[in-house]
């Protein structure tokens, strides 16, 4: 296996998903001749063609509208948002249009559709490039939500993502691109949609996560495991479907939880996560459920103070882990 | 008849008098569908219907123009006629009224008339104005990408035309040239909102210049001239020409749906106006006078259309309503909910 990281995964997966299966192509601003805004697709428009990676116009509602169109019709469509934060004008195609096809049809109309968009903070990307968009789109039934955090997860599920019937909102946390970097396993490969992983595991306390949080929270478990402290660490990798077994074996298991993720606090898939636990493994529990989310500010700020007042971070999430640990 | 190679010899390319008649048909069998949805809402046996009368001209014209089985039609909620006259059947039309478990485009789970038969290369839509309008150019796009010959016709009102969405369809459709054509069923009002108050511009046709194909206007009340409309738009598109956007001038005669009231926006001195434009009259006189059709045949018609309503109103209202159950189906393909 070699070793990669997220954005070389990502790249890798969707050349062999182009090279393998003429159905698949790929529409979005800037991913021909430019290659996206990351460089994810540099080269793709001269090896597949301007008819297979196509530059869309600056219209995004189209973009996964258009995409649809082609799904209904039997292609593969991967369709990127350049960034979360424009995720919005789409937002009609996406919840209203692509997550109901099959169900308005009866069955009769599916839509197998992948959006790729970056999104995520801890790049400096100010208040436009650093959204997170999961809470806005994990509530909406017939449609799935993914968020890896390892380039081998990102291989893994977005080749799942594009053999899937079904609409995929496929996350790409833009801090983990080049920062996080893992041995990806060789030639096909899939990460079943719907299972959670266990990063680490652990007997004291669980901490439920996803995305860039992942990591953050395995480097606090090592930390605090010097402490005497044995955290396990479960990342959902599947927002929706979310995989009630796992959070709720391993509540069970520690029997204490803290829920961490970027995205703000209020009505965020952490509220879903406890909502779980509370109905299912309340009295499992010593401690109440713990929650270390973004703040319910509008975005990240741009100014350095501002992001990371933000974000969580390594030691604040050991902190958090450290008081529940006590509770 | 004396005159009969003369007629023949001035029909419009396409249509043969068997063809006109099978037009003229589909027009009375809808009419007799859409009065039978106003009269099952009046008599509290389903919740909504939508009209298009006045609208069955252009749409008969448009389904005529398109090759069943290789074009792709993805028409709105206003199209009953079109989706007659493009292979769906009056039992069909009335599972849908009746909200059927077996309502094959939604399973009773939309409102009537979104239609939906795959393998009739129907699309299904949602009810969200314009959206669908994207989707025909996506499949458009598939089309072209697989060097098929289908061309893709997507329809919507006027008053569509002012989302975000449809403009966006439009200038993805000019760029890429997809074979697709674009039928605005222009009858003035969007509900109660005239087009005055939607755009700025006399037609809606004036907007294709702008995104680099033509635009196109009809009588959208006259079956042949919108069919020839529509046949050219869509001979363009099939020979790589791009899309077309036409306009058919229509009206609609009742209110905008069983839950509305035209009165509250119209007077009463335009609703008798309109009506006499009704197509389904002036089309029977266009084939009395090239001698195509008389009294007889037109009652025959229309007592053949009757019965065939009847019996699909009969046969949808003895249906097995959807159950509890079938409310949790077709969420996603395969795995759990959440
Ligand atoms: C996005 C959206 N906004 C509003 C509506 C409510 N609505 C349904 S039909 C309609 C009028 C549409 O008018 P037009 O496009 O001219 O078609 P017509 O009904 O006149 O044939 C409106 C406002 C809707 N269904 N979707």
């Amino acid at each position: 296996m070699a070793t990669k990281n997220l954005l070389e995964a990502v790249r890798e997966t969707l050349h062999d998903a182009m090279a393998s299966d003429e159905r698949v192509f790929i529409m979005g601003e800037d991913v021909g001749a430019r290659g996206n805004v990351f460089l994810i697709t540099a080269g793709f428009q001269e090896e597949f063609g301007r008819e297979r990676i196509i530059d869309t116009p600056l219209a995004e509602a189209s973009i996964v509208g258009v995409a649809i169109g082609a799904a209904m019709a039997g292609l593969r469509p991967i369709a990127e948002i350049q960034f979360a934060d424009f995720i919005y004008p789409a937002f009609n195609q996406i919840v209203g249009e692509a997550a109901k096809t099959r169900y308005r049809s009866a069955g009769g109309n599916s839509c197998p559709l992948v959006i790729r968009t970056p999104y995520g903070g801890g790049v400096r990307g100010a208040l436009s490039h650093s959204v997170s968009i999961e809470a806005l789109f994990y509530h909406v039934p017939g449609l799935k939500v993914l968020a890896p955090s390892t380039p081998a997860d990102a291989k893994g599920l977005l080749t799942s993502a594009i053999a899937d019937e079904d609409p995929v909102l496929f996350l790409e946390h833009k801090r983990t691109y080049r920062l996080i970097k893992g041995e990806v396993p060789e030639g096909r490969h899939t990460v079943p949609i719907g299972k959670a992983d266990i990063a680490r595991a652990g007997k004291d306390l669980s901490v439920i996560t996803y995305g860039l949080m992942r990591h953050f929270a395995v480097e606090a478990a090592e930390k605090i495991a010097a402490e005497g402290i044995d955290a396990e660490v479960v990342d959902l990798r599947s927002i929706r479907p979310m995989d009630r077994e796992t959070i709720i074996n391993s509540a069970t298991k520690t029997r204490r939880v803290l829920v961490v993720h970027e995205d703000n606090k209020f009505g965020g898939v952490g509220a879903e996560i406890s909502a779980a636990i509370a109905e299912e493994a309340l009295f499992e529990l010593d401690a109440p459920i713990k929650r270390l989310c973004g703040p319910d500010v509008p975005a990240m700020g741009y100014a350095k103070e501002y992001e990371e007042a933000f974000m969580p971070s390594p030691e604040r999430i050991a902190d958090a882990m450290r008081e529940l640990a006590q509770f | 008849m004396k005159s009969e190679p003369k007629v023949r010899a001035s029909l419009p390319e396409g249509l043969t008098p068997e063809r006109l008649l099978e037009m003229y048909y589909y027009m009375v069998l809808t009419r007799t569908c859409d009065d039978r949805g106003f009269a099952l809402n009046r008599q509290g046996k389903i919740p909504f219907a939508a009209t298009c009368q006045g609208h069955e001209a252009i749409q008969v014209g448009a389904a005529f123009a398109l090759r069943r089985g290789v074009d792709w039609l993805v028409p709105y909620y206003r199209d009953t006629c079109m989706a007659l006259s493009f292979g769906v059947t009056p039992r069909e039309q009335l599972m849908c009224l009746f909200a059927r478990k077996g309502d094959i485009f939604s399973s009773g789970r939309q409102f009537p008339n979104h239609y939906s038969v795959p393998d009739r290369q129907i699309a299904s839509i949602s009810s969200i104005i314009a959206a669908h309008v994207t989707h025909a150019v996506g499949i458009a796009l598939a089309a072209k990408m697989r060097k098929q010959s289908a061309v893709v016709l997507t329809s919507f009102g006027e008053g569509s035309t002012s989302e975000g969405e449809w403009h966006e369809a439009l200038n993805f459709a000019g760029i890429h040239k997809v074979p697709i054509v674009f039928l605005c069923e222009n009858n003035e009002y969007a509900i109660s909102v005239h087009q005055s108050l939607q755009m700025g511009v006399k037609n809606v046709a004036d907007r294709a210049a702008g995104y680099g194909f033509p635009g196109v206007i009809c009588d959208g009340t006259d079956p042949v001239q919108s069919y020839e409309t529509v046949r050219d738009a869509v001979e363009r598109a099939r020979s790589g020409g791009g899309p077309t956007l036409v306009e058919a001038k229509c009206y609609r005669a009742m209110s905008h749906t069983s839950d509305d009231n035209q009165l509250t926006y119209r007077t009463p001195d335009e609703i008798e106006a309109v009506k006499t434009r009704d197509p389904i009259p002036r089309f029977e006189n266009w084939l009395k006078e090239r001698g195509m059709i008389d009294d007889d045949t037109i009652a025959e018609l229309k007592a053949k259309a009757l019965r065939e309503v009847n019996d699909a109103t009969d046969w949808a209202e003895a249906q097995a309503p959807p159950t509890e159950a079938d409310l949790y189906t077709h969420v996603y393909h395969s795995g759990p909910l959440s």
